[in-house]
């Protein structure tokens, strides 16, 4: 009949509405305005203002207002000063006031007729009472007292004849029997602060939905003990709710401040509503559902009154795009998208490395003609990791494997350690083991500061070469996380020298002489060397500065040096700074910044480093100028020479190792985190606090038990110092044997049923409880202790207790 | 001898007394003397602690700023020399101490909230909010929020502090509240030959009229009622007379105001003169409406507030003078309607004959001072009301009178900001 939305202005705010059995007529309730409406096809006509007769007193301001669901001429209000008012439409006079009762000692909230006899009316009242009124006897027949400060919205059930519910102000949910009034029935908090509303399932009998201030509506199983079915967060507290006809799942809200639409919802989908009818200009205060379920009426402060239907509303969710994402720890990833956005169902990948699988889409549900809620299509997509590196866990789970944490000398440990990553390409890992190994190792042995990097600068050499070659695998590699040293880049410079040149790379020098051997690998890749790269190496340069600490303090270079050879200038004019007890310059001009550079040959001067009284990066940065630019260095070997060289301060690595375990943490590389820890133990131990420790491991853990790598985790939590670790798997370490006779666990003694009081674990051959190893056929379950069903197979290939099987062990 | 619960009340003060000493580094007397009622203190502590020194979107150096300009509407140096203090104490501008025309264009503008506020909250409509939220270096809206309880706030406390006439602190010179100096709280003895003039009620009579009235069934008709109210408001109208804003002496802290002469003007006629209507609470009250958007723009302090007015509105120790086991309810709700009644805000389900029946004409005259002028309270107006009754009483009348007021503050404050929001 209806079907379209109509407008109907009021003489004021309206505070409720009603609707009357056959949804003919509706009536608005205000404190200045209270008139009946037919409902035409077009428009609203105006058939009665009950707002008449020269006394116009506080009786006809009404808080809510409903119509007799059996006899359709009577009317019941509340009003504001505490009065409940009936009227009869059909009376002859011009005033239709009925009965008026005065019981209340505050205002009432709501009021509401039985389903069933038209004379039984309930209100519920400011004051904390409701009262049962029969329109028979025109008195309040019982009082029911709830024991809070205000009653805020009473209910019959539509199921039950005696049932009714109450809301309270402090969040509590009363079930009432109206043939008892000294004792609510049940009583429940459901909500924190005042319940404003509650309405019970029209079909469902066990459903009571409440909605308060705390901006939810919660939807109760009353069957048994109260539980909250479905909960729905709103934007605002909740002041009125009803339940949809005909639809199972629907309610409709209303909001008391700030939120002026009238919300649909479908309970099954709490976050966004169904439907919204946002016409009104202030807040709404009343609706009702016509018996049709596709049309609703409201009324509001706005002093208008709508009839909506449901073609004209919004629907929230057609604004909102299902989508899904989800990267497996293996590195593959599944994406689950509306076919609206996914063109045709189908999606692209941009990479290589990844194949793509659109799976069937057997979960596809086919909405029902009932279900109004926005259905979409969705494709999911997996794609499986063929091998890109930056998602791929597979070093983790092998450096997992492989790592050693205890159990060799130290040098061993972070030497294997080291083998294991750059096995697994990841220089820069493997190089902090090394440094790891220098720093830890030769100290101890080494006591004057000056000489404890000599012995090593094999080994360093070594290293350097090392770095090299990483840095040149990395820059073959795509993967952003481990470090890329573009040596290439340098290398590609060389041969550019003179052209512009942006690269602020370093290692040029150095590189050169080592990287030469590697250049197969790296030209390939020289070309992709983008700003964000870059940004990436000076980064992981950073790191493998502070990794290695003074040692190559210098090594790296600050943002905004254009020239690599300026670079160099930098690099030996920084040394100084750090080493500032020796104190020597390099004149600028030795630099020639178009100096070709060509013989790469590893230079004689090698030899003669350990020999030179020199600190470590000392050492190095001669190295490196010597290689790089081979005509000069000369002089400033020389310079190094001399022999007064003041002792440099003892270094304090700590801090720098502090650092680096914090940038590999940052970097979600917890696992070297942990087994660095681990590896140092007790050289190590106070200078991380406890709290983080703890963070790290448990993470670590966390994924280890990810990949199933049960054992590594079990090792790692043996190794931990952390208490609160290594007591990990200490805990419910007991399991329980079942009696066999009651089944019940054996908690007492392990041999020894308390409750049939026999020992289940007998031997059958000398009938003694086996407390130790139990052998048993599993023919037949019988067995005993070992050694003795040994023994007896030995001379008897049948069941000790003589049931006749051919026992078999294996 | 005290009961157990006496004794658990008093160790209950003594702990939060620590407790304040501790953030404060002083235990104000404020706080000392609601240490009659720890159930209430410690809800009021937790609200003032929150708005001034918990999460919230105005600095601190403002909040103690609009807490003085809000203590020096009612002439209240005590507190404004507190709030000076805990403002230097957060390091701010000593040069806006000077005076209003000191401080930036933004608190200036607060003056005129401030002001209406203070004295004729029903005044109060969107286009101030919209005002102070328009333009260059506005005011956002939480920022409005937590200015306005922190002005209604420290008005209705002013109104506590005459309303018991707290001393200043020790450190504290010459700051004088009252205009004799005396220790009211600690003197038991009450000036005798007042007392033959004054017709108070004692408290026989009075629960005797609480009881009839809550036996009786009201018989009155709706139009009576909606008359006392209107007679109400007219009686309050013509209870203050013969004394006006000229007698009292000029005061340092009116250079934190500006319109010194705005003041306090019967609502009732007010509304002869223009068209504002009355404000009902079934239309706009704390509960439905006040809290909700409260909380949704200043976090958690509806909440806290919700809990202040709770206590505020129920606590009672079933005693009255020296009779026990009283249902003191009607008359605390009468004075708490009758406060709200003041400022316009009309309760349709209460029958405020019950006013007049238990409020005497000079305790409607102390209230009535106290929450419109605070500043012209004097020690006779303490000492002559409630004669009968205990002083930790008196107290509890002076919260309840705090707390209503600020109730009627804020919900006028907020209908403006909601229908500013829509």
């Amino acid at each position: 009949m209806v079907s379209k939305s109509i407008i109907c202005y009021l003489d004021g705010p309206a505070n409720a509405l009603a609707i009357n059995r056959d949804s003919t007529q509706v009536v608005v309730a205000g404190r200045n305005v209270f008139k009946i409406f037919n409902i035409e096809e077009e428009e609203f006509v105006e058939r009665l203002n009950l707002r008449v007769g020269k006394n116009l007193n506080l009786n006809f301001s009404c808080a809510d207002v409903v119509w007799n669901p059996v006899e359709d001429n009577i009317l019941a209000t509340a009003a504001t000063n505490g009065a409940v008012v009936t009227w009869n439409i059909n009376k002859t006079s011009r005033s239709k006031q009925d009965m008026v009762f005065q019981d209340h000692k505050r205002s009432v909230n709501k009021v509401c007729f039985h389903t069933i006899e038209p004379h039984i009316l309930l209100s519920g009242s400011q004051d904390g009472t409701m009262k049962c009124f029969d329109l028979r006897k025109k008195e309040a027949s019982s009082t029911f007292y709830s024991l809070s400060e205000s009653v805020r919205d009473v209910k019959f059930s539509p199921h039950h004849y005696f049932l009714f519910a109450a809301v309270q102000e402090n969040g509590n949910v009363q079930i009432w029997d109206m043939r008892r009034t000294d004792r609510y029935e049940k009583q429940f908090t459901a909500h924190t602060g005042p319940v404003f509303t509650c309405d019970w399932h029209p079909e469902e009998r066990r459903w009571l939905a409440t909605g308060g201030r705390d901006k939810t509506i919660k939807i109760w199983d009353l069957s048994m003990k109260p539980m909250v079915e479905h909960c729905i967060q709103t934007i605002a507290s909740v002041a009125r709710i009803k339940w949809r006809p005909q639809q199972k799942f629907h309610i409709a809200s209303c909001s008391l401040v700030i939120d002026f639409t009238i919300n649909v919802w479908d309970i099954r989908r709490p976050f966004v509503p169904l439907a919204a009818f946002n016409e009104h200009k202030d807040v709404s205060t009343g609706f009702a559902w016509h018996h049709e379920p596709h049309i609703i009426l409201s009324t509001s402060k706005d002093s208008t009154l709508y009839l909506h239907v449901f073609k004209d509303a919004i629907r929230p969710a057609d604004h909102a795009n299902p989508i899904g994402l989800d990267i497996s720890c293996y590195g593959d990833i599944s994406y689950a998208a509306s076919n609206k956005i996914v063109r045709n169902g189908r999606s692209s990948f941009k990479g290589e490395s990844y194949s793509s699988t659109k799976l069937p889409v057997f979960f596809r549900k086919h909405p029902s003609a009932s279900d109004q809620f926005r259905s979409a299509v969705s494709s999911i997509f997996v794609f499986k990791n063929d091998g890109d590196k930056f998602l791929s866990m597979t070093w983790f789970i092998e450096s997992a494997r492989r790592y050693i944490l205890s159990g060799r000398s130290f040098a061993e440990l972070c030497e294997h350690n080291a083998s294991v990553a750059s096995d697994l390409q990841r220089p820069h890992v493997a190089q902090t083991w090394r440094i790891l190994k220098l720093l830890y190792n030769a100290v101890p042995n080494l006591g004057a500061e000056h000489s404890w990097g000599v012995p090593s600068v094999g080994s360093i050499s070594e290293m350097l070469k090392g770095i090299e070659r990483d840095e040149a695998f990395d820059n073959s590699q795509e993967g952003s996380k481990s470090s890329r040293h573009n040596s290439g880049n340098t290398f590609k410079n060389r041969h550019q020298s003179g052209s512009k040149q942006s690269s602020r790379h370093v290692s040029g020098g150095t590189g050169n002489g080592v990287a030469t051997t590697d250049r197969p690998d790296t030209s390939g890749a020289t070309d992709n060397s983008t700003d964000s790269e870059e940004s990436d190496n000076d980064k992981t340069i950073t790191n493998i500065a502070s990794g290695l600490g003074n040692t190559q303090g210098d090594f790296f270079f600050g943002d905004g040096e254009t020239d690599q050879l300026m670079g160099f200038q930098c690099t030996l004019s920084q040394a100084p700074t750090i080493d500032s007890a020796q104190d020597w310059n390099l004149p600028g001009e030795a630099f020639q910044p178009r100096h070709p550079i060509k013989d790469c040959s590893p230079p004689p001067e090698l030899d003669n480093a350990p020999s030179s009284p020199t600190s470590f990066d000392e050492d190095y940065i001669e190295t490196k100028s010597m290689v790089g630019i081979n005509g000069e260095v000369y002089d400033y070997t020389k310079l190094l020479m001399t022999p007064e060289v003041p002792s440099s301060p003892a270094w304090v690595f700590n801090d720098v190792i502090v650092d680096m375990l914090h940038y590999f943490a940052a970097q979600g590389d917890v696992q070297m985190c942990v087994s660095v820890l681990l590896v140092l133990g007790e050289r190590f131990k106070g200078f991380v606090d406890e709290t983080t420790q703890e963070q790290w491991f448990h993470s670590y853990i966390e994924i280890l038990s990810c990949f199933q790598l049960w054992n590594v985790a079990n090792k790692v939590i043996s190794l931990s110092t952390i208490s609160s670790i290594s007591s990990l798997n200490q805990q419910s370490t007991t399991i329980h044997t079942l009696c066999g006779n009651c089944r019940r666990q054996m908690t007492r003694i392990g041999w020894f049923c308390d409750r049939c009081k026999i020992m289940p674990t007998q031997c059958s051959v000398c009938h003694q409880a086996v407390r130790g190893l139990y052998a048993w056929c599993q023919g037949c379950a019988h067995g005993g202790h070992l050694q003795h069903i040994q023994e007896w197979l030995q001379y008897h290939p049948w069941c000790p207790t003589g049931c006749g099987h051919l026992c078999e062990y294996t | 001898m005290l009961s157990s619960r006496t004794l658990s009340s008093y160790f209950k003060t003594q702990a939060l007394f620590a407790e304040t000493f501790l953030q404060n580094n002083r235990l104000d007397h404020v706080t000392q003397l609601m240490g009659y009622h720890p159930q209430y203190l410690d809800p009021f502590l937790r609200t003032q602690n929150y708005i001034l020194k918990g999460d919230g979107p105005l600095p601190f150096d403002y909040r103690h700023y609009i807490a003085i300009m809000a203590s020096a509407r009612h002439r209240c140096t005590y507190l404004v020399k507190l709030q000076i203090q805990e403002f230097l104490r957060q390091e701010g501008n000593k040069e806006w101490l000077n005076g209003l025309h000191q401080v930036p264009q933004k608190l200036r503008d607060l003056d005129e909230l401030n002001k209406i506020l203070a004295h004729q909250p029903w005044l109060f409509n969107k286009s101030h909010i919209e005002k102070l939220t328009k333009g260059k270096d506005n005011w956002s809206l939480s920022e409005v929020i937590h200015a306005i309880i922190l002005l209604a706030h420290f008005h209705c406390l002013s109104t506590f502090v005459f309303g018991c006439g707290i001393n200043p602190e020790i450190d504290l010179n010459e700051g004088h509240t009252f205009q004799h100096v005396t220790v009211p709280c600690n003197t038991q003895a009450i000036n005798d030959c007042d007392s033959t003039q004054v017709d108070d009620v004692g408290v026989e009579l009075l629960m005797l009229k609480m009881k009839t009235i809550s036996e009786q069934h009201e018989e009155s008709t709706q139009e009576e009622r909606l008359m006392c109210f209107q007679k109400e408001q007219n009686q309050s109208a013509e209870l203050i007379s013969g004394f006006d804003n000229m007698s009292l002496p000029k005061s340092d802290v009116q250079r934190y105001t500006s319109d010194p002469d705005f003041s306090y003007q019967d609502f009732a006629r007010h509304r002869e003169a223009s068209e504002i209507t009355t404000f009902r609470i079934q239309d706009y009250s704390w509960e439905d409406h006040g809290f909700s958007l409260l909380n949704r723009l200043y976090n958690d302090a509806g909440t806290f507030l919700d809990e202040k007015f709770k206590i505020a509105y129920d606590m009672t120790y079933h005693r009255m003078g020296s009779k026990n086991n009283v249902d003191t309810s009607t008359f605390r709700r009468a004075i708490w309607n009758y406060i709200q009644c003041l400022y316009g805000i009309r309760h349709d389900d209460y029958n405020y004959k019950e006013v007049n029946e238990l409020l005497e004409k000079n305790l409607k005259t102390n209230i009535k001072t106290l929450c419109c002028y605070p500043e012209r309270t004097t020690k006779s107006d303490y000492d002559n009301v409630m004669r009968e009754f205990r002083h930790s009483e008196k107290v509890h009348v002076n919260i309840m009178m705090l707390e209503a007021r600020m109730q009627a503050e804020l919900l006028y404050a907020l209908r403006a900001i909601m229908r500013y929001m829509t």
